[in-house]
């Protein structure tokens, strides 16, 4: 079978030969692990889905029977059948709409520079991996930063006499240092988003086809009118997309508020960017590292009012989504 | 083996060649007085141009000149060099890093490559078409405003004037004059890319740079868009890079012939075609290679 | 189509009509763009701004905390006793709040990453179109749960579980009820992040594969992963730098006493845990136990940054393989 080969070749086996010579691997013992791989991958992924739902129940259980129109609207107290969540539901919410209100046009400001406006330098590339290192930071390190930089503005104001402006009664109150009022919360907030807020946005832009910019340009359009009237217009609804889930994100968080050290027991909502404040996270912190099992009731209560608000932010996201998709296709 | 600068204009309209005689254009003498006036027969002059990307040297020592309200077709294999050319006549390649240039390069005698020429005024004056329609993601009517809205501030009947007679001149009016309102991303390829010529059109240009405009269109749009080019000849000084040399043969009143960067020939399109005085031309045009 | 006299006369009252507007001036545009491109670069550095702010903070606080009488830098780093708010003599010897974070963060990835990789494998080569739609809400939703959350489970639900199946020496506060829950709030960012790093791989590698005879478990583990194996190093090591940070869980479910032990069933205090324990108030503002958070935050960005650059590093290499 080798003799029309050249003198070169005819010593060696041919491939068939060689694959022929060895040992079979046994069909059925590598079907079984094919087999034995799937059902691995079955039962750890409904491990997963089992975890959610035992997660999801036990929550109920514990917390349906507190969850009243009462538990909305009456403040914490010491006696659990009286406790509420109407001062950090209404925290949450000033200081998410804070977070929000900065966050956005600064962490898309980012990105438009960084897509949009920067040339390749060293500087953008630091930018850049600054940004990727700071989604690492660990959000309590950003409550420290917050709290030198909002509430006490690194010293240089004394907490104790702090400037003040307006009437604190007013909504126009102001104060420096802010000390753990809610716009302190909220920028703290701020920071820790940022860096979600600035990677989505980047990715929004870039999914903006390039053809479209060029097509701007060569009309004679700026840098920004480019970016203002095309790019930014058509990246909107995933940059919305990517800023709800940021804000979820925010209003989860409970470590960096608690180091700037708002009060863990408040009878008040805010009333203006000052006022003093506390958010849900925190008042399932301090609910559920109670003994006693009514406190950790009303923890599981206050849970379900936080899950739900977030399901609210999901589920818009995923409207906005597919209206994104249909604007798509 | 450049054709320089001294391939100068000789009169097309005496010419003919077999495949273009139901697409005449209007008489040399009576087509319009070009937009500016200028007494000066040569749009765009390019005089020893260089063109790199970083290190690679694009475009070498080009040196030609393209007639006012006239067609001129850039030909050629991939990566010639003719759309960076082309590119380089309104500035779009600033966005690209490494490009750089060097030599003359000038419309209406003014230097198109001075670091502090308004490369917007500049834009508004040498308009562009790309290879694919690229409509933006707006009403056919915003896609028309985009350009004059950026440059001047219009009353709105003004402005409907301008749109209507734009979509008119791209020949798209009577298609479009009852969904002006509606996204243009509802429009076939062949009227996307009449619509962005409209667009181009609506900011007032001079020039206008057309970098393969039907080759992402079916035939019969295609031979609209080269129809109208054919009709905008009388009004705009037109540069249109093509692959298909019988659509350079169709349109063009002169032709370049690209090779690597070089400019090989430039001459009347039929000269071109059917006497071309290189032989790198002549087995292109031929389709002997490339 | 209409005439070309038509659309020439069109073209000439277009090109009039296009100089009827009142011209807007270079000069107020130029300014425009370069005020614009200022606020942009300005909103760039402020992200810079505060990585520098928060090094200067840390550096400064640990610096002074160090240089403070009670403390020596000496046992601060190698010191295995941290007893600040206890008696007269007070320890600040890191090493207890390390080995409890790396306690944590180690059973949380015993089990987050091989199953996030698991869910992550199916979820990209084996599981139905439908199937999947079904489960990535499933991760989408354990991703957004918020983690005082799952503090709360651990204490609720996998404390009493421990302590009433797996053995008696399981306490209200232990490390192992803590690091799972950790590891069930890192899991899917392993499985979403791996999952991309899976599908990046292309198609024509499992094609070749297929046609060699693989089965689809060969294909999965023998091609696809190695392929895409730095971008799930990339999502481990992301996972892992977020349960070394993570606050709410560990505050709650770990206890509150520092010590050294490899006991799974012990109680014990992450450094993060420690600095939820000072700022909650136990020590008086800027004396030397408020001053040792810092320090001990010194730490943990340090541990945190060097394992973000490892990441990133990991990442880059994974985008050359397929751009």
């Amino acid at each position: 079978m080798m003799a029309g080969l050249p003198a070169t070749a005819r010593a060696r086996r041919s491939p068939a030969a060689i694959a022929a010579s060895a040992p079979a691997n046994s069909q059925a013992g590598r079907r079984a692990a094919d087999r034995s791989f799937l059902a691995l991958c079955l039962g750890i992924t409904s491990l997963t889905v089992v975890i959610l739902a035992v997660l999801l129940i036990t929550i109920w259980n514990d917390g349906h029977g507190r969850l009243s129109w009462d538990f909305l609207t009456n403040f914490a107290s010491r006696k659990p059948a009286e406790a509420g969540v109407k001062a950090s539901l209404w925290g949450s919410i000033w200081v998410c709409a804070i977070c929000a209100l900065s966050a956005l046009p600064i962490g898309v400001g980012t990105a438009i520079y960084l897509e949009e406006f920067s040339r390749r330098s060293r500087l953008t590339s630091f930018i850049k991996l600054n940004i990727a290192n700071l989604a690492g930071v660990p959000s309590i390190v950003y409550g420290i930063l917050g709290l030198t930089a909002f509430a006490r503005l690194f010293g240089m104001a004394s907490a104790d006499s702090p400037i003040t402006l307006g009437n604190p009664e007013s909504f126009f109150y102001l104060q420096l240092p802010f000390g753990h009022g809610v716009l302190a919360g909220g920028l703290t907030l701020m920071l820790v988003v940022l860096p979600i807020i600035i990677v989505s946005s980047q990715e929004a832009l870039r999914s903006v086809p390039r053809s479209l910019r060029t097509g701007s340009l060569a009309l004679g359009a700026t840098q920004w009118q480019t970016t203002w009237n095309i790019t930014l217009p058509a990246s909107i609804p995933m940059i919305m997309t990517g800023a709800i889930l940021a804000m979820s994100r925010a209003i989860g968080e409970a470590a960096p508020v608690l180091v700037l050290g708002v009060p863990l027991f408040i009878r008040s909502t805010p009333t203006n960017l000052m006022s003093d404040f506390t958010v849900l996270p925190l008042q399932i912190f301090n609910w559920a590292g109670r003994p006693q099992a009514e406190f950790h009731e009303l923890a599981a209560a206050a849970i379900i009012v936080l899950l739900a608000v977030l399901l609210t932010f999901n589920a818009i996201a995923v409207v906005l989504r597919h209206r994104l998709q249909r604007a798509a296709g | 083996m450049n054709a320089g600068p001294s391939a100068t204009m000789t009169n097309p309209a005496n010419t003919s060649s077999p495949n273009e005689i139901n697409l005449r254009k209007p008489d040399f003498q009576s087509a319009a007085p070009a937009p500016n006036g200028a007494p000066d027969e040569v749009a765009i002059r390019a005089d020893k141009f260089d063109g790199w990307y970083g290190e690679f040297h694009a475009l070498k020592g080009i040196s030609l000149e393209i007639p006012r309200c006239r067609v001129t077709a850039f030909i050629g294999p991939s990566g010639c060099g003719k759309s960076t050319f082309l590119r380089w006549m309104n500035r779009m390649n600033d966005s690209i890093v490494g490009a750089r240039a060097s030599g003359t390069l000038t419309l209406d005698g003014e230097d198109l490559l001075s670091r502090t020429r308004d490369v917007v005024e500049l834009r508004r004056n040498v308009g562009m078409v790309f290879q694919k329609p690229n409509p933006f993601p707006k009403s056919i009517y915003d896609n028309v405003a985009f350009g004059p809205r950026l440059h001047r501030s219009f009353r709105s009947s003004d402005l409907d004037e301008l749109v209507e007679n734009s979509l008119r001149a791209a020949a798209l009016w009577d298609e479009v004059k009852d969904r002006l309102k509606s996204s243009a991303l509802g429009l076939s390829g062949g009227q996307q890319q009449r619509l962005c010529i409209a667009r181009a059109i609506a900011v007032g240009p001079e020039v206008l740079l057309m970098d393969e405009p039907c080759s992402a269109l079916d035939p019969r749009s295609t031979a609209s868009i080269e129809q109208l080019i054919r009709e905008l000849e009388a009004q705009y000084t037109i540069v249109i890079v093509t692959h298909n040399m019988q659509q350079a043969a169709r349109v063009s009143d002169r032709t370049a012939f690209f090779f690597e960067g070089s400019l090989i020939e430039c001459g009347d399109t039929d000269e071109i075609f059917t006497n071309p005085r290189n032989k790198r031309t002549e087995d292109y045009v031929s389709g002997r290679f490339g | 189509m209409q005439n070309a006299a038509a659309v020439s006369t069109a073209a000439r009252s277009a090109a009039a009509a296009s100089r009827r507007g009142t011209a807007r001036s270079r000069a107020a545009r130029d300014g425009t763009e370069r005020v614009i491109r200022g606020a942009l670069l300005g909103c760039a550095l402020l992200s810079v701004a505060s990585t520098f702010t928060i090094l200067v903070i840390l550096l400064a606080q640990t610096g002074q905390f160090l240089a403070m009488p009670e403390v020596s830098a000496w046992e601060f780093f190698t010191g295995t006793t941290w007893s600040p708010l206890l008696g007269a003599e007070k320890h600040f010897g890191i090493w207890p709040l390390v080995t409890g974070t790396m306690l944590i963060t180690a059973i949380a990835a015993a089990f987050a990453l091989p199953v996030g990789l698991v869910v992550a494998i199916y979820l990209s080569e084996y599981a139905p179109a439908r199937v999947r739609t079904a489960l990535k809400p499933v991760l989408e939703i354990l991703a957004g749960i918020p983690t005082v959350v799952y503090g709360f489970f651990a204490l609720t639900v996998i404390t009493p579980f421990l302590h009433d199946h797996v053995s008696e020496s399981f306490g209200t506060y232990n490390a192992l009820g803590a690091g799972i829950a950790v590891g069930i709030m890192i899991l899917p960012i392993v499985a979403s992040l791996s999952e991309d790093a899976l599908r990046a791989v292309p198609r024509s590698l499992r094609d070749a594969s297929s046609a060699l005879g693989s089965t689809r478990f060969d294909t999965s583990v023998k091609v696809v992963v190695p392929a895409a194996l730095s971008g799930i190093v990339a999502s481990w090591l992301l996972a892992i730098t977020r349960a070394l940070g993570e606050t709410m869980i560990v505050a709650l479910a770990a206890g509150g006493l520092a010590h050294m032990t490899a006991n799974p069933a012990d109680e014990l205090q992450t450094m993060t845990a420690y600095m939820v324990q000072i700022f909650l108030g136990d020590a008086p503002a800027y004396g030397v136990e408020y001053r040792s958070s810092y320090a001990v935050a010194t730490v943990l960005f340090a541990m945190t940054l060097g394992l973000t650059i490892v990441g990133n590093l990991f990442l880059r290499a994974f985008r050359e393989e397929y751009e």
